[in-house]
């Protein structure tokens, strides 16, 4: 194990947790935010208490979300030093701005909406909870277009041994980043949205506040069920455009060895790096891989045989994650259509709530698996085309990574465990009982 | 002279994150001294539940900003303090959490469990920051190449230590005052008298560390050049003084502001001392990190400097606002919320 294993590891680590409570964050705030507004605009009390009811599960989620922010943020100078020196002129302004754009306006706010239940008026205190809601997807912005940057590098000359900024407008307008921003934003609305449904399921299945999980189903499903369709067809254009980005990734998670027009596609395969083929390859639908990537029957996609070895990623880590978040996306719209026809019916229908309360974690494996396709597709550059990851490891010694990395899986497992714990506690709980609610 | 405005603003985000979340770090590290059941403990909790996080994103900033402005500072400060500042996070983990955690079960051990937690993780962030930047203040070893030649333990130096313990000082008398702001009754005479009896303590190790601080580094090199500047040392002991002069008097408010005051001096005070390094080497001072090795392009910074001119006021004006706000006193009606 060297430091640099070990802090690709941390990363990884310290990411995929982050990102368990953020598209909670980005997707509930999003969705406290209208049913406060339907309840000023209808004084519906109802709408209130489910406000409340969700606001307490967001607050914890919250917490979490923040904590495991401010580790990442200095993990780029503690252990990709030399990146940061190379890119910081780019990089480390978009996260400078995204601290004093967002992350300001959401901290402030959403104390502002904790403490002000009885101080504020209702109007303003909606207001507080859309601010929050903004201000979070904000701040996913100027992230991803940062996290886009290193996938897709643009707007910058190499000057003084480093990369410079030659053109801001193009480094937070290219095409790469709005694409990733769309589809990281509808991936944490879905995931919100299943994490709502999901919880209102158990509740109706037991009777417990059946109205009160009704209506709150009633609001997710039509959120949910957007976004699930919009999700399909932003993916496939976010897909297209690495033919032209990024072709070893597109070549990694088609698992596609050799250069090729008119290149089909296979329901499975068994990928063999070693060999630089498949060893197996089931159900050939022709064409496909080429109308996917060219718009074209006979459109040419390269094949990871034409990039030298040590520029490939692995293939497996792209291939299969790939497979599994496509097949749940057809999943997601499949489970919110029929939501959607069930939603005035939704007591006599067991088995679709089961099915619900159950998929709660699969919007997490999908976001998952995502982000393994993005980051690990993206190897073995740190930023694609310009800079190694093997270069941009901190001088740093292995006893200390190694020390901070059981450091991170301690003190998160336990953290993630409370916070899940606490989570479903009060998702069980149900809503306070109405005259609670007034105070 | 851009680079010259950033390292200003650089300072001054340090200063006002020290200001702000000093308060907090420092209540919540003399929660066992102060509080006495589980009332106190509460009202502590309460009393900086809407600010805490506020506050924290001025650390979020200031490093950001150092990693914008100075990507290279950036790279070589965290590399080389990487234990150092792993703790400080590992910490500032563990006092964020008690605020969503504490209330959600009923019951003793739980509570203890984050309260220690809020203890800790409030007291070794005052603690190694003070370290931190009495060890930025002093020079560390740092090569040609910008590689860090010493250990976690270089930094526990007597004049790194004597950093921390006046950081400690500083904001544990800044969160007592804050803590007499927001109380009434035994709780709030126990906080003034805790500012009253801290404060001489902290006016001595303020002028042993004044007085080090001449021996130990080559920050008086800028005041000697331009004696004007003196003012900034000068400000933060008048602001000592007055902090004593208002708890006297029971004017907990202008004691806040005095001691903000010192806080945010003593922190400028070095700052300036170090212009134009940002990170002195004590091996060579031709390895140092100044702002002309280390800065960004001047497209950056300027881009950069049009964010910080809309974006600051704007921040500083709503969280003004939260102040306000939020200045009623925590009673233990006011408890039965959250
Ligand atoms: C697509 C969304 C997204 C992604 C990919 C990331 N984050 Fe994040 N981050 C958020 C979306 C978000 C958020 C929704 O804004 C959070 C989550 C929970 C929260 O409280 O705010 C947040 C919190 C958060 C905080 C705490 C802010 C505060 O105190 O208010 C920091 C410092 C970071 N993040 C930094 C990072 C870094 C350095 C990342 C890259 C490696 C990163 N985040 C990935
Ligand atoms: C929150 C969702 C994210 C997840 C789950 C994630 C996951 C990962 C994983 C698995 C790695 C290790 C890859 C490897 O070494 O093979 C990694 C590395 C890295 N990621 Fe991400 N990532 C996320 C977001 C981001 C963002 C938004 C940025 C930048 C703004 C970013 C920057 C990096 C960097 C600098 C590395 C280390 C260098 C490297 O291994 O290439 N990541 N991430
Ligand atoms: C048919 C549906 C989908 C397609 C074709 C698709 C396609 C893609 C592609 C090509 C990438 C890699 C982009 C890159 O490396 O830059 C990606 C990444 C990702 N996907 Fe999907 N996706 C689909 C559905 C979903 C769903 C349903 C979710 C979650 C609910 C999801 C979450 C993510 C995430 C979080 C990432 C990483 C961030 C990013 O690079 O955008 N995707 N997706």
């Amino acid at each position: 194990m060297d430091a640099l294993l070990l802090s690709r590891l941390q990363f990884a680590v310290a990411t995929y947790f982050h990102f368990l409570f953020v598209p909670i964050t980005l997707g509930l705030s999003l969705i406290i935010a209208i049913m406060e507004t339907i309840y000023v605009r209808s004084g519906d009390e109802d709408y209130k208490r489910m406000a409340k009811f969700w606001g307490k599960i967001f607050l914890i989620n919250f917490a979490v979300g923040i904590v495991t922010g401010i580790t990442l943020e200095f993990q780029f100078g503690t252990n990709w030093s030399r990146y940061s020196s190379y890119v910081g002129d780019i990089f480390g302004s978009l996260l400078a701005i995204e601290a004093t754009t967002s992350f300001f306006l959401e901290s402030t706010f959403i104390a502002v909406w904790a403490f002000g239940w009885n101080r504020l008026s209702p109007k303003m205190h909606c207001v507080s909870i859309w601010l929050v809601a903004i201000a979070s997807s904000l701040s996913a912005i100027w992230i991803l277009i940062a996290n886009s940057w290193m996938q897709h590098p643009v707007g910058y000359a190499i000057r003084n041994g480093r990369a410079e900024l030659t053109d801001f407008i193009a480094v937070v307008t290219q095409k790469f980043a709005v694409l990733t921003i769309l589809h990281v934003l509808s991936a944490a609305y879905i995931l919100a949205g299943f994490f709502v449904l999901g919880i209102c399921a158990y509740n109706i299945l037991r009777k417990q506040h059946t109205e009160f999980f009704i209506k709150s189903f009633r609001v997710a499903i039509v959120f949910t069920l957007i976004f699930a369709c919009f999700e399909i067809f932003e993916g496939h254009l976010h897909g297209e455009l690495l033919k032209h980005t990024q072709p070893t990734k597109l070549a990694a998670m088609e698992s596609h060895w050799k250069t090729t027009s008119s290149a089909p596609m296979y329901l499975l395969s068994i990928p063999d790096p070693k060999n630089e083929r498949n060893s197996v390859e089931i159900g050939k639908v022709p064409y496909v891989l080429s109308l996917l990537a060219t718009h074209s029957l006979t459109g040419e996609v390269q094949g990871l045989r034409d990039f030298p070895k040590d520029e490939r990623p692995n293939v497996w880590l792209a291939y299969f994650p790939f497979r599994i978040m496509v097949s749940l996306a057809g999943l997601f719209v499949l489970l919110t259509v029929v939501g959607w026809f069930k939603r005035n019916k939704l007591e006599s229908s067991p088995r679709y709530l089961k099915i619900m309360q159950f998929a709660i974690p699969l919007p997490f494996i999908a976001t998952t698996m995502g982000w393994t396709l993005t980051e690990t597709g993206r190897q073995p550059w740190i930023v694609y085309g310009l800079m190694k990851t093997s270069e941009s490891v901190s001088p740093i010694a292995v006893s200390q990574v190694a020390t901070t990395l059981v450091g991170f899986i301690v003190l998160y497992s336990l953290l993630g465990l409370t916070a899940f714990y606490l989570i479903a506690k009060v998702a069980r709980k149900g809503p306070e009982p109405i005259a609670d609610s007034s105070k | 002279m851009l680079e010259t405005t950033w390292f200003i603003l650089w300072g001054v985000l340090w200063a006002v994150y020290f200001m702000l979340d000093g308060f907090d770090l420092g209540l919540g590290a003399l929660m066992p001294i102060l509080a006495k059941n589980n009332t106190d403990r509460k009202i502590i909790y309460s009393s900086v539940g809407p600010f805490w996080d506020g506050n924290e994103v001025w650390l979020i900033t200031a490093g950001g900003v150092t990693f914008a402005a100075f990507p290279t500072t950036y790279a070589v400060l965290f590399s080389s303090l990487y234990s150092a500042l792993m703790l400080i996070l590992f910490a500032l983990i563990i006092r964020a959490i008690p605020f969503e955690f504490r209330e959600q079960i009923d019951n003793p051990t739980w509570r203890k469990l984050w309260d220690t937690c809020l203890v800790i993780g409030s007291f070794l962030p005052a603690l190694l920051f003070g370290v931190a930047f009495a060890n930025i203040f002093k020079g560390i070893p740092i090569d040609a190449n910008g590689i860090y030649q010493g250990t976690l333990f270089t930094l526990l130096n007597p004049y790194g230590l004597l950093g921390g313990v006046l950081f400690v000082l500083l904001f544990t008398v800044h969160g007592a005052i804050w803590l007499s702001i927001k109380t009434e009754g035994e709780l709030h005479d126990r906080a003034s008298s805790m500012a009253k009896k801290l404060w001489p303590v902290l006016l001595v190790v303020a002028v042993v560390f004044l007085v080090a601080t001449g021996f130990s580094t080559k920050l008086y090199n800028n005041y000697l050049q331009m004696p004007l500047l003196f003012v900034i040392p000068l400000l933060a002991v008048v602001g000592l003084l007055m902090t004593r002069l208002f708890v006297g008097k029971a004017a907990f408010w202008k004691a806040w502001f005095a001691s903000s005051l010192t806080i945010v001096s003593a922190t400028l005070f070095g700052v300036v001392g170090l212009y134009p390094a940002l990170l002195p080497s004590s091996l060579n001072p031709a390895y140092s990190m100044t702002i002309y090795n280390s800065a960004s392009s001047p497209l950056t910074l300027k881009i950069m400097l049009g964010v910080a001119l809309v974006f600051v006021p704007l921040v500083i004006g709503y969280q003004t606002w939260v102040y306000v706000f939020f200045r009623h006193k925590v009673t233990e009606e006011e408890l039965a919320y959250h």
